[in-house]
């Protein structure tokens, strides 16, 4: 019960301008405060679903959001971003002390998605808003084709690492917490691994989208990290790539706190109960519901964006 | 790939710099969590005036961030810490220091590296600090 303490704490901040301010509608709509409240549930239910789901949370609000809000997507965009960094910041300690994330491997990937999501973010806000609503629904579709089709691979073997992989000694070493057994793990395809991590900054900025949908397949099968390496790092590289261009956004204006806070503050607070209700929930069930949900927010954005539903 | 027995013995110890980080990475969003959320409570109760009158959001949110800018004269680039004491400006406090927390972690690491004699890694972090810092500026961004 003691954990839905702060989400009423939550509910009842955003409450709080509700009286004060009820005649503050346009002409005909609801009061203001009622999308951000809205935001915040709709944050709590996608923090709650994201964790068993086995998806970011950052990958369904940008899609939802974006669709079904009335905030214009280049906000979306800039409060996505938020969300991701709020959670990967949030999870980063943990997983670094544990090992699950390893420092050493996320730092060469995150220099160059850093640098390019920077590009990402530039060019995604330079862009007109239904070429975005067009690209952004072809990539959760995507992002849904990828979640059927992709597997993974637990402990890949990796017999030698490669040249690169050696010389910056990208290896470590943790204790999987299902069997007790205490894994040594190390990588290889190092040079196409920070190929893909280019691209990956890219989408990230340009979107505004979590990017754990791609870092973990690409650590995980490309470079050969055991899968609960390839999500802990994913977390620490996906700290810095949405660092650098979350200032993007925020430079541009394009990062508006009534749209952001109630966001990321949903957002965790349903994360912390996705993780509690993790046994109770049946994953696959919540997985198919999700990319149900995703499959519906990516044709919206899709058909958005090129004007057959507005 | 080597995976051993289970065993009773403790968690393997972490890199050094990887647990400094960690550290020093909880603080960072420790802090930057408590200021988002301070700050949110006083713009939304009214406590602090705000740039933008939340009763005009809905007008204004729907519109592209250039067109927004220009209806509500809301700031670019570092020109909102002149207008910190507006309510919903504020709130960027928590958003930058959420942004920018990493920057310390990464420059703690540097000595470490050097220490050590591992220069690629204390040039990958300096590299890093390097790039952060380039989105922050606002040069990019066409920011002041």
């Amino acid at each position: 019960m003691r954990a839905w303490v702060p989400v009423a704490c939550g509910g009842a901040l955003m409450c709080l301008a509700g009286p004060a301010d009820a005649a503050g509608a346009v002409a005909g709509g609801p009061p203001w405060w009622v999308w951000p409240l809205a935001l915040f549930v709709a944050c709590f239910v996608m923090g709650i679903v994201a964790v068993p789901a086995g998806i970011g949370g950052g990958t369904l609000f940008v899609p939802i959001v974006g669709s079904f809000f009335p905030f214009h997507l280049d906000f979306v965009r800039g409060a996505g971003l938020l969300v991701a960094l709020a959670s990967a910041l949030s999870a980063g300690p943990m997983l670094l002390r544990g090992g699950l994330g390893s420092l050493r491997l996320a730092l060469p990937l995150a220099l160059l998605a850093s640098a390019s999501s920077i590009v990402g973010a530039l060019v995604g806000l330079a862009m007109p808003a239904n070429v975005v609503q067009i690209l952004l629904g072809a990539l959760v579709l995507g992002i849904v084709v990828l979640m059927f089709v992709s597997k993974k691979s637990e402990f890949p073997q990796v017999e030698r690492p490669d040249r690169l992989a050696q010389a910056l000694a990208l290896h470590g070493v943790f204790v999987d917490g299902a069997s007790g057994r205490t894994v040594h793990w190390q990588v290889h395809r190092t040079v196409p691994g920070l190929l893909v991590f280019l691209g990956i900054g890219v989408l990230a900025g340009m979107f505004g989208i979590g990017a754990g949908w791609a870092n973990v397949p690409a650590l995980n099968l490309l470079m050969g990290a055991p899968v609960k390496v390839a999500a802990g790092t994913s977390g620490v590289v996906l700290s810095l790539v949405d660092s650098s261009a979350a200032w993007v956004y925020i430079n541009r204006g394009a990062v508006l706190p009534m749209v952001a806070v109630p966001s990321v503050v949903g957002m965790m607070l349903g994360a912390r109960i996705g993780a509690r209700l993790l046994n109770v929930l049946k994953g696959s069930v919540v997985r198919r519901l999700v990319i149900g949900v995703l499959l519906f927010a990516g044709a919206r954005a899709l058909l958005k964006g090129l004007g057959v539903w507005p | 790939m080597a995976v051993s027995a289970p065993t009773s013995r403790a968690h393997p110890v972490q890199p050094e710099e990887q647990l400094r980080y960690a550290r020093l990475l909880d603080w960072g969003t420790r802090v930057g969590l408590v200021m988002l959320v301070l700050s949110f409570a006083a713009y939304v109760s009214g406590l602090a005036e705000s740039h933008v009158p939340v009763q005009r959001l809905p007008e204004v949110w729907q519109h592209p961030v250039a067109k927004y800018l220009e209806l509500t004269g809301s700031p670019t680039g570092w020109d909102w810490v002149a207008l910190i004491h507006r309510g919903d400006i504020a709130g960027l406090v928590g958003i930058g220091i959420l942004a920018g927390c990493s920057l310390l972690c990464l420059a703690a690491l540097i000595p470490l590296y050097l220490r050590r004699g591992d220069r690629t890694f204390a040039v990958l972090c300096a590299a890093e600090i390097a790039v952060v810092l380039l989105a922050a500026s606002g040069w990019l961004a066409g920011g002041h």
